[in-house]
């Protein structure tokens, strides 16, 4: 994804590969999604394939169930391709929300310092706690669940929050049922899937079996109608909201709660955006009272200390949150970190904790609110056009409508005219069919640009 | 379990339930945590946990601090890597490590470590197959494998899961399985050098094993983190041996040579000839696993590996190498000196030492009880390690050697 990648070898047709299935077939050139090239490789399968060596090792069926690539690698296999068409273009990206700015002094001054103390006797650590370095997990309950209740060790540091979802559904296990918005950020489902948790995909609904997608759309206030759900073990909710934009009130988290509650449900929480929250709609779940029963928390510093590449997180998991048999979800978390991980690079924890420094607070907040101005610039720009726009206030996504045209559609044309790249709706799930999701991460005169270009196409 | 609060409705997952304990390396340092307790003054050497303990060569975190410090400005800068890996390293790597084997840059997956890529394999690969691991092994095999849903029932009896082949390795096979002896297992995890027995399989051993990967259709997933340690004509790769291509996959990590145990960075290997029974290659779908549950490892940690495989990089982690030899030399020469029984510390960081008709989990207490020595009870790694430690070689030399005077007098007292 980075812009630095080399297309020195040609690709073969990867347009088209998205939308075909991902069923194997012999006697047909497979495409292998293999970033690093910033192409598609191919095999040529045909010949060789009958008679090549083939162990006795079935395909995981889970995995063949996923319908095509993630889906930010395949926004990136687009962009390269279409770079490819025009070598000449100033492709502008606002497509994966991927970070731009440098991180601030303040924070990579102590992970220039960590580093070099690794060099010296007193200084160099091996193995770290696999759930994160006590000071760290410390400024993260006290920076953000001051008050709330959430102790150090509920807080469980890692190497981001994608790592960490599939790490929750390795913890919950293939017998389970999910909930999901939709729109949602795909690895909520596709881990799903991975895990076994669903069915298949049904082609005609776009959605697999046994998730239960709740719809939100500008109609419902971006919130689901709870009462037309069927209970769901876990529900992943994400606010502010990826790619929707939209932050739930204090009101819905409460109606949200209940649900759980009532149901037995666990709520995954996931508060990635939370500093993009501009009014005073809920940062944390445990907000609202009762949460710390029905409710984890995944969160991460790459959208607020641009750590998309240095890669920390954490999830919360409170004590009180129990299993049906009593047993504390935190602790089978504990076993899996300690299996299945080990630990977060100690020198991003370093960062991280130079980050809830006050001067490193101080440091997040300016590159954020840098963000949120480039959303704002995005959201007057459509605005102005006469879209109707959703997000852009909580979070640094702004989610434009296009009614009655298919988002896939809209995304190449955009590609296409503008050289810009945004990200399709219904990447998101069905319930972003219409809608394209427009990132505001970007150097401030490629938004500008871009905001250029879309007024030159729309107006 | 009791409920007197809110009980969430969600079932506990039953793979977690058939758990039998915590992971092994958390248990022994409540272990000593517990004997710290008890002595608090007690000098307490760590020849347990496999932690790396030398600083890193200043050419190395130079790189990173360069690295770092382009993070700061607009041109350094850099947001999300590719998943799979910066592709500098990815070549690095292939050029190091596999160079006149056939392994493409495409085929290497940089990670977060050995230990993290375990578990992705094992997502990777799904619930429904049978392991065969080698016995005694790293734990988190087979503790991955329960985790996922493949292992069955422990059956208390014989200390084994139902449904995991273990492959006993001792000194009378020369700590290489009976394969004749193995049903057919899909997937077989093979540690060489291997933790915790130390012993480096030769190129006849593993022909032998790709071979019989070969006629079962099996695949390997084959451990080579400590391969750096090899100080004889040992193989260092699995793909080194003819046909490997076509089974198996290596899993390694820059961990024990460059002392990255914090640091974080490993890599795996699956080369695109690796192919399902329905003839889909293994690349694809564990590259899918890298994008959808991974997001590359940190690019700080990776800047530092490029550094460590540049030839003065190479040259520096190679002394770090040698250090931790030489204290295991010193450990085996005052282990063997009483008489006792040792395997490894010749190919592998590690030392096992027999102790016949013991319990291993009596021998690592009254070793920590009476010299505040911290091992690893053999049984730790599967039954087949009953009656051994596993001493590590990793410390500084003066802790190393107060250490082996301490195990020689409480031995030399034991024996008189």
């Amino acid at each position: 994804m980075s812009i630095t990648q080399s297309l020195s070898t040609p690709l073969s047709s990867s347009s088209s590969t998205f939308l075909a299935p991902s069923t194997f077939n012999p006697r047909s050139q497979v495409a292998l999604p293999v970033k690093s090239l910033g192409v598609c490789k191919c095999i040529a399968a045909s010949q060789e394939a009958d008679t090549a060596y083939k162990t006795k090792v079935s395909r995981n069926g889970n995995i063949a169930k996923l319908q095509a690539g993630y889906l930010f690698p395949e926004i990136a296999r687009r962009r390269n391709a279409h770079l490819l068409k025009y070598p000449d273009a100033k492709v502008i990206s606002l497509g994966i929300g991927d970070t731009t700015e440098p991180i601030p002094d303040a924070i990579t001054s102590a992970m220039s310092k960590r580093s070099q103390a690794l060099s010296t006797i007193e200084g160099y650590s091996g193995y770290g706690a696999e759930q994160g370095e006590k000071a760290l997990r410390s400024a993260i309950a006290s920076t953000f669940y001051r008050d709330l209740g959430i102790e150090d060790d509920d807080i469980f540091v890692s190497d981001g929050a994608k790592c960490d979802i599939s790490r929750l559904q390795i913890v919950f296990g293939s017998n389970i049922k999910m909930a999901v918005q939709d729109p949602s950020y795909p690895a909520y489902v596709d881990s799903s899937v991975i895990m076994g948790q669903t069915g298949f995909y049904q082609k005609d609904v776009e959605k697999f079996a046994n998730i239960e997608y709740m719809r939100c759309n500008p109609e419902n206030g971006f919130f689901p109608d709870l009462s037309s759900i069927s209970r769901p073990d876990i529900i992943f909710f994400c606010s502010p909201n990826n790619p929707t934009g939209a932050a739930a009130t204090r009101e819905q988290l409460t109606q949200l709660v209940k649900f759980a509650k009532d149901n037995g449900s666990i709520i995954i929480h996931d508060s990635a955006y939370a500093m993009y929250i501009s009014g005073d709609n809920p940062r944390s779940i445990f907000e609202i009272p009762g949460a710390k029963e029905v409710a984890l928390e995944v969160s991460s510093f790459s959208k607020y200390a641009g750590f998309t590449g240095v890669r920390l997180g954490w999830t919360v998991i409170p004590k009180q949150l129990l299993f049906s048999d009593g047993f504390p979800v935190a602790k089978d978390f504990n076993r899996i970190v300690c299996t299945c991980f080990n630990g977060a690079s100690n020198i991003s924890q370093a960062g991280g904790l130079a980050c809830l420094s006050p001067e490193g607070l101080k440091a997040m907040q300016d590159v954020i609110g840098f963000y949120k101005d480039n959303t704002n610039i995005i959201v007057e720009t459509f605005d102005s056009l006469g879209f109707k726009v959703y997000g852009g206030k909580d979070a640094p996504y702004v989610w434009v409508h296009f009614p009655g045209r298919n988002s896939w559609d809209v995304f190449a044309e955009i590609l296409e005219k503008t050289h810009v790249v945004t990200t399709p709706g219904s990447g998101f799930g069905p319930g972003g069919e219409g809608f394209v999701r427009v990132s505001a991460f970007g150097h401030r005169e490629n938004i500008l640009e871009a905001c250029r270009r879309f007024k030159e196409l729309y107006k | 379990m009791s409920c007197a609060g809110h009980c969430t409705k969600v079932p506990r997952n039953s793979n977690m339930e058939k758990l039998q304990h915590g992971y092994l390396f958390p248990e022994i340092e409540r272990h000593e945590n517990m004997h710290l307790e008890k002595y608090p003054h007690a000098n307490i050497i760590d020849l347990g946990i496999g932690d790396t303990t030398e600083p890193l060569p200043t050419m190395v975190t130079s790189s990173m601090v360069d690295f770092v410090r382009g993070l700061s400005t607009s041109k350094g800068y850099k947001g999300y890597g590719p998943e799979q890996g910066e592709q500098a390293l990815r070549k690095a790597i292939a050029d190091v490590y596999y160079k006149d084997l056939g392994i493409k840059p495409t085929e290497v997956f940089v990670s977060d470590g050995a230990q993290c890529d375990i578990t992705r394999l094992q997502l990777l690969m799904g619930p429904n197959l049978k392991i065969a691991v080698q016995d005694p092994s790293f734990p988190a095999y087979i503790d991955s494998s329960v985790i996922i849903g493949q292992a069955g029932d422990f059956l208390d009896k014989v200390g084994k899961y139902k449904n995991i082949e273990y492959m006993k390795c001792g000194p009378q096979t020369n700590f290489f399985p009976e394969l004749h002896k193995a049903s057919r297992p899909e997937l077989i995890f093979f540690c060489s050098p291997n933790n915790p027995t130390g012993h480096a399989a030769t190129r006849k051993q593993l022909e032998q094993l790709v071979d019989f990967a070969k006629v079962n259709g099996s695949i390997i997933i084959y451990d080579s983190a400590y391969s750096a340690y090899i100080t004889d004509d040992s193989p260092k790769s699995i793909f080194e041996i003819p046909g490997a291509r076509e089974v198996a996959i290596e899993v390694s990590s820059f961990s024990k040579f460059a002392g990255f145990t914090g640091v974080r960075l490993g890599w795996t290997v699956v080369p695109e000839e690796l192919l399902y029974s329905n003839g889909f290659p293994v690349v694809h779908d564990f590259n899918r696993i890298m994008c959808t549950c991974f997001n590359g490892a940190s690019n700080i940690a990776q800047a530092g590996g490029l550094a460590c495989l540049s030839p003065e990089g190479l040259r520096a982690v190679k002394s770090l190498i040698n250090y931790y030899m030489e204290n295991a030399r010193i450990l085996v020469n005052a282990l063997a000196s009483l008489g006792l029984t040792v395997y490894g510390g010749k190919n592998a960081p590690y030392v096992w030492v027999h102790f016949p008709g013991s319990k291993s989990w009596n021998v690592f207490a009254e070793i920590l009880e009476k010299t505040h020595i911290i091992t690893v009870p053999g049984s730790g790694f599967g039954p087949g390690g009953e009656e051994y430690i596993r001493v590590s070689a990793f410390g500084q030399r003066d802790s190393i050697i107060e250490a082996s005077e301490r195990l020689k007098y409480l031995l030399y007292q034991q024996k008189n």
